[in-house]
């Protein structure tokens, strides 16, 4: 560990303790914006974890994320808070994993649609049972206060961040960005590229849980079309690719204007929420494809051409 | 015999909105995620056409064919070609064009919803009863079916018989080597994309007549459509056919015996099913 490493590393810890202050501000308005800025924050850095380095989409983090509400919601009354969310983390992993196991031996496409389809395949099959058991939804009544869930995705976020830093240095983060540099290299060089692959995607998957857990107090009345709304997938997406995939701040770069624009559009034009994320993915393929991040790194480049640290 | 009856109309439309997407990805390289919003916007112009003037969905499929077909071949020509030029190796195509026609995708739903609401819409057209083998059948599924059939037909015997065909098939099978032997692949690619999507459209026409769509109803089938293409194997016309015609006997048997809520759920077991034992779709050859 570098100088440098130390020197960041107190940097992120002081950014954390100022953003855990925001709660004491008093304005509940800039309170219920700040936990979907970290919810997002959490899921869109854990999914670039997974994605940025192997190139694979995943459309997953609405199944997740609703299978962390139910657990949530099913077990609040018998079991303490704190093990639901750690339930909660360990299935979001085993579905990770079993998804991956199924699909991350073949090609991309094959997981993109595999995922873009498993959150309405759980909303289906959870329906299905509550009709059988004449429920619809469920009520989960807490004194989890927001100030508090803001405080435990704040923990959460911070720990991802963690997580990909450790990872980033790991021989398993070094693995995947062989594989996505060249993924016959990667074969050739003794990886095995599939369990690699499923390991690192049982990040998200957790986080992706985890984060639904927590959030589930906020929602008071949960039903499957609400947890499992596939429109969450698809923002994480966006989010993540327009700050950039590429590096570990990446996502947080997309996530704060991004929601900010999403909170004014769908508080004036409601209807135009999908407009706005197809034009959304639209300007990232053709105007942004390296996100924000490939944006600094190109005006930093045109800026100092000569100074070999600036490409550094 | 009824649910397999019924099963195999259903199945009849899936195989033409299939073999649509088949020849966008199989030919032009294109996974497009918009087809389903193409096949809406097929169906709405059906409903459209035959509640203002009373025009029958089997005759504005005419008019409406040459229009998508024009239609797609802009979206391939102004959209997706800078990408085809831009990538350097096939799995970035992929990702980029993921990510441009989810955009398509969102844009279409969101203009849709803008011009005709976020309400459910449906016609009765030849809503008459019909006795086939015994058991009774909506008259508009059988058409629906029929039209199908005659459309699938006449792609095949394209396909195989006819020289642009051969051509198509080519480069479904090697892109590479279809250049060298002096195939214009970019204008082929084009000319599969538009003809895939007109496809495709026609078929979201044929639905309409007995199902009910809205606005955002496309992703579901834009879903059955990917999972019957790797079912049948990329670029292959016979497994396209056999794999849709499959999911919709499948489809019918759980909305009829379990839930009609389970139907994506019975697709999904299928596709999960073939990804574990026959990646290669079912009658792929094994990749040496």
């Amino acid at each position: 560990m570098t100088g440098t490493d130390i020197r960041n590393l107190c940097l992120s810890a002081l950014a954390l303790g100022i953003c855990a202050l925001l709660p004491l501000s008093g304005s509940g308005y800039w309170l219920s914006i700040g936990v979907t800025i970290v919810m997002f924050t959490a899921l869109a850095t854990s999914w670039a974890l997974f994605s940025g380095p192997t190139h694979y989409i995943s459309l997953a983090t609405a199944a997740f994320f609703g299978v962390g509400t139910y657990v949530t919601g099913l077990g609040f009354e018998t079991l303490p808070f704190w093990s639901l969310v750690g339930i909660a983390a360990v299935l979001g992993a085993v579905l990770a994993a079993l998804v991956g196991l199924a699909t991350l031996r073949l090609s991309g496409v094959y997981f993109v649609i595999f995922t873009l389809g498993l959150a309405e395949l759980v909303r289906q099959v959870i329906t299905w049972v509550q009709n059988r058991s004449g429920q619809k939804g469920l009520y989960v009544l807490t004194d989890i206060s927001e100030a508090d869930i803001y405080w435990m995705l704040l923990a959460l976020a911070g720990a991802v961040f963690l997580a990909g830093w450790l990872i980033g240095r790991s021989r398993l983060g070094f693995a995947l960005r062989i594989i996505g540099d060249d993924e016959t290299v990667a074969v050739h060089s003794g990886i095995n590229t599939a369990l690699s692959k499923v390991l690192l995607f049982m990040v998200p998957g957790s986080v992706a849980a985890m984060t639904g857990a927590i959030l589930a107090p906020r929602y008071v009345y949960i039903e499957p079309s609400l947890a499992f709304a596939p429109m969450l997938s698809f923002q994480v997406v966006i989010m993540a690719l327009l700050g950039g995939a590429g590096r570990l701040w990446g996502p947080l770069v997309g996530v704060i204007p991004f929601t900010l624009l999403w909170e004014s559009i769908s508080s004036s034009f409601p209807q135009q929420t999908t407009l706005l994320l197809g034009v959304a993915f639209l300007v990232i393929v053709y105007l942004l494809p390296r996100g924000f991040v490939g944006l600094l790194d190109q005006i930093r480049q045109r800026a100092a051409p000569k100074d070999p640290e600036a490409q550094a | 015999m009824d649910i397999l009856i019924t099963g195999l109309l259903l199945g009849g439309t899936y195989a033409l909105i299939a073999m649509g997407l088949n020849l966008q990805y199989g030919v032009a390289r294109i996974m497009n995620l918009a087809n389903g919003e193409m096949l809406v916007a097929g169906g709405f112009a059906a409903f459209w056409m035959y509640t203002g003037g009373q025009i029958s969905p089997f005759l504005t499929i005419f008019l409406l064919a040459p229009l998508t077909f024009a239609l797609n071949w802009l979206i391939y020509k102004i959209m997706l070609q800078p990408l085809v030029k831009r990538a350097k190796t096939r799995g970035q195509l992929e990702t980029d064009s993921i990510l441009a026609t989810f955009g398509l995708s969102f844009v279409m739903v969101g203009l849709m919803l803008m011009v005709f609401g976020g309400d459910y819409f449906n016609y009765s057209y030849l809503a008459r009863p019909i006795v086939i083998a015994g058991d009774t059948f909506a008259l508009n599924r059988v058409a629906s079916f029929l039209g199908a059939v005659v459309i699938c037909g006449a792609l095949y015997i394209w396909l195989n018989r006819s020289r642009p065909g051969l051509s198509i098939r080519a480069i479904a099978v090697a892109p590479e080597s279809a250049r060298l032997v002096g195939i214009n692949v970019g204008h082929l690619a084009a000319l599969a994309f538009a003809l895939g999507g007109a496809v495709t459209a026609v078929g979201g026409a044929l639905l309409s007549t007995y199902l009910t769509l809205d606005a955002s109803t496309g992703v579901i089938f834009t879903l059955k459509a990917l999972i019957i293409v790797i079912m049948g194997g990329v670029g292959d016309v016979r497994g396209t056919i056999v794999a849709a015609l499959l999911l919709g006997v499948v489809e019918t048997l759980v909305a009829t015996l379990l839930d009609p809520g389970l139907t994506l759920a019975a697709a999904y077991t299928l596709f999960i099913l073939i990804l574990l034992f026959r990646p290669q779709g079912l009658f792929g050859k094994k990749p040496t």
